[in-house]
């Protein structure tokens, strides 16, 4: 009952909702909605179990000081202080759009744009052009980033924008067909591998 | 310079963040888990107000689901609750394998809708976009070609059953030149993303916070 139910729940909700998207019936598109709608509640449970595993985790390093435990507090905090502003007031709230304004946006900015300084130290080491290949990395990278910028149309007369265009028009995209068309299939064969009970790590172990 | 204590705010926050990129110090773990702590309340809220409320407190307040009506519906929209609330069994050693089923039925959901739609969108209509009729009217028909060949090379090179040698390992060759292409192209926008945001927060501190340009 462990490890067979869970096998022939995902079975028989895999089975049907394969099997909606061949049978063009309102039964079946209203069926399709619903098994939407249940991922979404269950989702929710599914989030309010982390959010509930992260307070037990920076209790834990609070109540035995683990290292940075100061920090903890602060994670707590924030999480209770915006919590409770978006479910006493309302998410559109003027507290909690400025928490949002003012905290969580500038943050998530600052975060992605810091990436741009790793990315190009990872881009120096990556694209030091020894081999064919990566040198036709480095040249098609350094094209579309030169051709999207205006000095980069000014120092070549026009010619880098325009080559970049024809880079992400053509190649670009017979790359890309080709990796999606790789993942259409790993998708399908993994998700059959689930649906027939073949992959069962989502059970994790007993 | 800036007075609104909600800009001053942002920016030290803002500099706390780019202490990083001297080293890891305490002003950048404090935010780290600041914004932890901030984006995790910020969704819980978003779930809680906006989908579980409308999607299945309203309804069962109402004691009426539009798509299904009557009792049926009403069951139909407690049986996911239930079977969410089984996922708190994760927290005892006795039952927490009780917390597999309400997973089983995310996974068989999730895949089954995932079988016929990955097949649709990422090969059907691949395929469908990359077999155009090619009359060499123009310089797209060219393009056309290039396409395609470029996706029949592409796959070749992911083709490990066979050995990359001769013609093959010629196709398999170009293959990875395209790919390769590919891989720079969408590195030469990702890396402009990135400093666009870069640039976007460089004119947050010295327009809106120091009010040094304008």
């Amino acid at each position: 009952m462990k490890r067979e139910l869970p096998i022939a729940i995902t079975f028989i909700c895999a089975f049907i909702l394969t099997l909606q998207y061949f049978i063009p019936h309102r039964s079946f598109e209203i069926m399709y909605e619903i098994s939407n709608i249940w991922i979404q509640i269950i989702g929710v449970f599914a989030m309010i179990l982390g959010i509930i595993s992260l307070i037990m985790l920076h209790w834990e390093k609070i109540k035995h000081k683990k290292e940075n435990w100061g920090f903890s507090i602060v994670t707590l905090a924030s999480l209770v202080g915006m919590s409770l502003v978006g479910l006493i007031a309302s998410e559109n709230s003027p507290v909690f759009e400025w928490l949002y304004n003012f905290i969580l946006a500038p943050i998530s900015a600052t975060m992605f744009a810091l990436l741009a300084f790793f990315i190009a130290s990872a881009a120096y080491r990556a694209f030091r052009a020894r081999t064919v290949v990566a040198t036709i990395l480095l040249l098609a990278a350094v094209i579309v980033m030169l051709g999207r910028v205006p000095i980069g149309s000014l120092i070549s007369f026009g010619i880098f924008p325009k080559m970049a265009e024809i880079l992400v028009n053509y190649p670009n995209v017979a790359a890309k067909r080709a990796i999606f068309m790789g993942v259409g299939l790993g998708a399908a064969a993994t998700a059959l591998k689930v649906m027939l009970g073949i992959e069962r790590s989502y059970m994790g172990s007993d | 310079m800036s007075t609104d204590p909600g800009i001053w705010l942002a920016a030290i926050l803002t500099l706390c963040i780019f202490s990083f990129l001297y080293k890891d110090n305490p002003f950048y773990k404090f935010v780290e888990h600041l914004s932890v702590g901030v984006s995790a309340g910020y969704w819980l809220v978003i779930i809680i107000r906006q989908s579980l409320k409308q999607t299945f407190l309203d309804p069962l307040i109402q004691g009426q689901w539009q798509l299904v009506p009557g009792k049926l519906g009403i069951f139909l929209l407690i049986f996911p609750a239930f079977m969410g609330i089984l996922l708190f069994t994760r927290f005892s050693n006795k039952w927490a394998y009780i917390a597999r089923y309400p997973i089983a039925m995310l996974w068989g959901i999730g895949v089954g809708a995932s079988i016929p739609l990955s097949l649709q969108n990422y090969i059907i209509r691949q395929l469908q976009a990359t077999m155009v009729p090619i009359t060499f009217n123009s310089w797209e028909d060219v393009g056309s070609l290039f396409i395609a060949i470029g996706v029949i090379t592409g796959l070749v090179y992911f083709y490990f059953s066979k050995e990359h040698k001769g013609a093959f390992g010629g196709a398999a060759k170009v293959g990875i030149w395209i790919l390769m292409i590919g891989f720079g192209s969408t590195f030469g926008f990702t890396v402009m993303a990135r400093v666009s945001l870069l640039i976007g927060r460089v004119i947050f501190l010295m327009k809106d916070w120091l009010g040094i340009i304008s």
